[in-house]
């Protein structure tokens, strides 16, 4: 059976200034699929994940999102495009002024005309699919780092997306909550077929979620395949990259100049 | 050749900036003219708690700062016109002067360092921590959730609290000319009175309605473009103060020249 694509980039370039962040990246993610992208600091997998938001425009390239081209929808479509889409921050991203349960609520009261009490209904659901039913209440500064970027994922499918993004969900949290944020984003794509798009670089992660995994190498796509494929790949950078060996093809040091002349200049 | 470049670059960004403040402007006239029509206007929620933080909170030290000022002047100027025999002229020196000039402007001042600034280290924190990315991910303005709340509290409040101060300020020169002076309370009100016309009221008005635009929407803007982390947010806010201190000041001397030259 033919797979439905719900994202299609093709040859994305942008640049910040005279540095190339993105040099050309193409990649497809079937509907219902579990996509990783991963890739070392500072290779453009945050920069790749916020043009397929559509919150950075290509420099040359485009970027399609269920069938549309993203560069071509007026501001009013672009937003009718943003409630089809959930997106998990790195930094959790809630809002400080409000508690848990209207973080979660909000763009249920801003897109829907909905009653007060089905929204209460559905925060409860979503909160209770995080694990946090009953919190509703704390505000964001009483809660643990996991805790908040569970409730970051509750905010991402309150509209019930069609695809939700991840930027490094499991960044800075303790292995057992980065294995039960894991879990949560499997179950997610399981129970509510969502199309899920993780960035990230945990590589323990990176296997126990991924359905198809791109890796990232200095803006371009170095190697694309389904986790066995990347794992027995003949690709040194990328055999390198998993392994999370210092020595190898992938440099660790960005210094432009040579060191001993840097000495005794 | 450096000094001149520099210049030339400090003229070209600060053009920039303009251009991008009133964009903002334009797009926050925007979203109060539309926002309505598309069933999409702020809450009133958060218009209400801005302008109780704007207003209310402003009014006892914008208050205190007028009457002092009104002190000031009363006795400044009677140092001068008491050597003329002309102490009752303290009077209207002090209404026309505060309902002009020190009125609008010294609120706009205070409004400035305390909400300004709130203003923007709230909007930049929020920058930083990816909030506004947040926002506009679920299709929200931040213009429309944000700016135009702020804009509306100031644009309301600001006016409100100048005509505070206005009367706080003419009572602080009545208590000198009464107790000091030793004038007639009745004559010095009726002297003040006769002397402060509606113009004077309504130009001080006007001054502050652009005071409240210049105050969100430099506080908006610099919050918008805060980057960098809790030091980035630290400067935005000096920066933001800075520019709204300068801008008010600037936008005084361009509307008093204009009302000078028009309102004979």
């Amino acid at each position: 059976m033919e797979k439905e694509i719900v994202i299609k980039a093709e040859n994305v370039v942008k640049k910040f200034g005279d540095r190339v962040i993105l040099n050309g990246v193409s990649l497809e993610v079937y509907r219902g699929e579990t996509f990783v992208i991963m890739g070392g600091s500072g290779c453009g997998k945050s920069t790749f994940l916020r043009h397929l938001i559509g919150a950075l425009k290509p420099d040359s390239g485009k970027v399609s999102l269920l069938g549309k081209d993203l560069s071509l929808l007026s501001a009013d479509d672009l937003d009718a495009m943003k409630k089809k889409i959930g997106m998990s921050f790195q930094s959790s991203a809630l809002f400080d002024s409000m508690n848990i349960g209207e973080n979660v609520s909000l763009p249920l009261k801003e897109h829907t005309k909905l009653e007060k009490n089905v929204i209460d209904i559905v925060v409860k659901m979503k909160l209770e699919m995080v694990g946090l039913r009953g919190f509703e209440n704390l505000m964001t500064s009483q809660i643990s780092g996991g805790m908040r970027k569970r409730v970051g994922l509750a905010r991402a499918i309150a509209m019930d997306p069609e695809i939700v993004f991840y930027d490094e969900p499991t960044a800075g949290l303790d292995p057992i909550v980065a294995g039960v944020i894991d879990k949560l984003i499997l179950d997610l794509s399981k129970k509510l077929a969502i199309t899920s798009v993780v960035v990230t670089h945990d590589m323990k992660s990176v296997f126990s979620i991924a359905d198809r995994i791109a890796m990232l190498y200095e803006g371009r796509v170095l190697s694309v395949g389904t986790p066995d494929e990347i794992k027995n790949s003949k690709n040194p950078m990328v055999q390198q990259f998993i392994s999370g060996s210092a020595d190898g093809p992938i440099k660790f040091f960005q210094q432009k100049d040579d060191y001993l002349e840097q000495l005794i200049k | 050749m450096n000094f001149i470049e520099s210049i030339g670059s400090a003229i070209i960004t600060t053009g920039r900036h303009v251009k991008d403040v009133l964009a903002l402007l334009f797009d926050t006239l925007y979203w109060l003219a539309v926002g309505p029509l598309k069933n999409k206007f702020v809450k009133r929620d958060s218009i209400f708690d801005q302008m109780v933080f704007a207003g209310i909170g402003s009014l006892i030290i914008a208050l205190f700062v007028s009457f002092f000022t009104g002190i000031v002047i009363a006795m400044q100027s009677a140092y001068q016109l008491s050597r003329f025999g002309a102490n009752i002229y303290v009077a209207p020196m002090v209404a026309v002067g505060v309902a002009r000039e020190l009125g609008p402007v010294l609120t706009a001042l205070v409004v400035a360092g305390r909400v300004g600034a709130a203003i923007t280290a709230e909007i930049g924190t929020m920058k930083v921590t990816e909030q506004i990315e947040a926002l506009e991910t679920m299709a929200l303005s931040p213009i429309r959730f944000l700016v135009v709340p702020r804009f509306l509290a100031l644009l309301i409040m600001l006016p409100c609290l100048t005509i505070f101060a206005d009367i706080m300020g003419i009572f602080g020169g009545f208590l000198v000319g009464v107790f000091n002076l030793k004038l007639d309370p009745y004559r010095y009100l009726t002297f003040s009175f006769q002397f402060m016309q509606w113009k004077d009221v309504w130009t001080g008005l006007i001054k502050s309605v652009t005071f409240a635009i210049v105050i969100s929407m430099v506080g908006c803007y610099m919050g918008l473009k805060t980057k960098g982390g809790a030091e980035g947010v630290g400067k935005a806010t000096t920066l933001s103060v800075v520019t709204s201190f300068i801008m008010i000041i600037l936008f005084d001397c361009i509307l008093t020249g204009l009302f000078y030259f028009t309102q004979k």
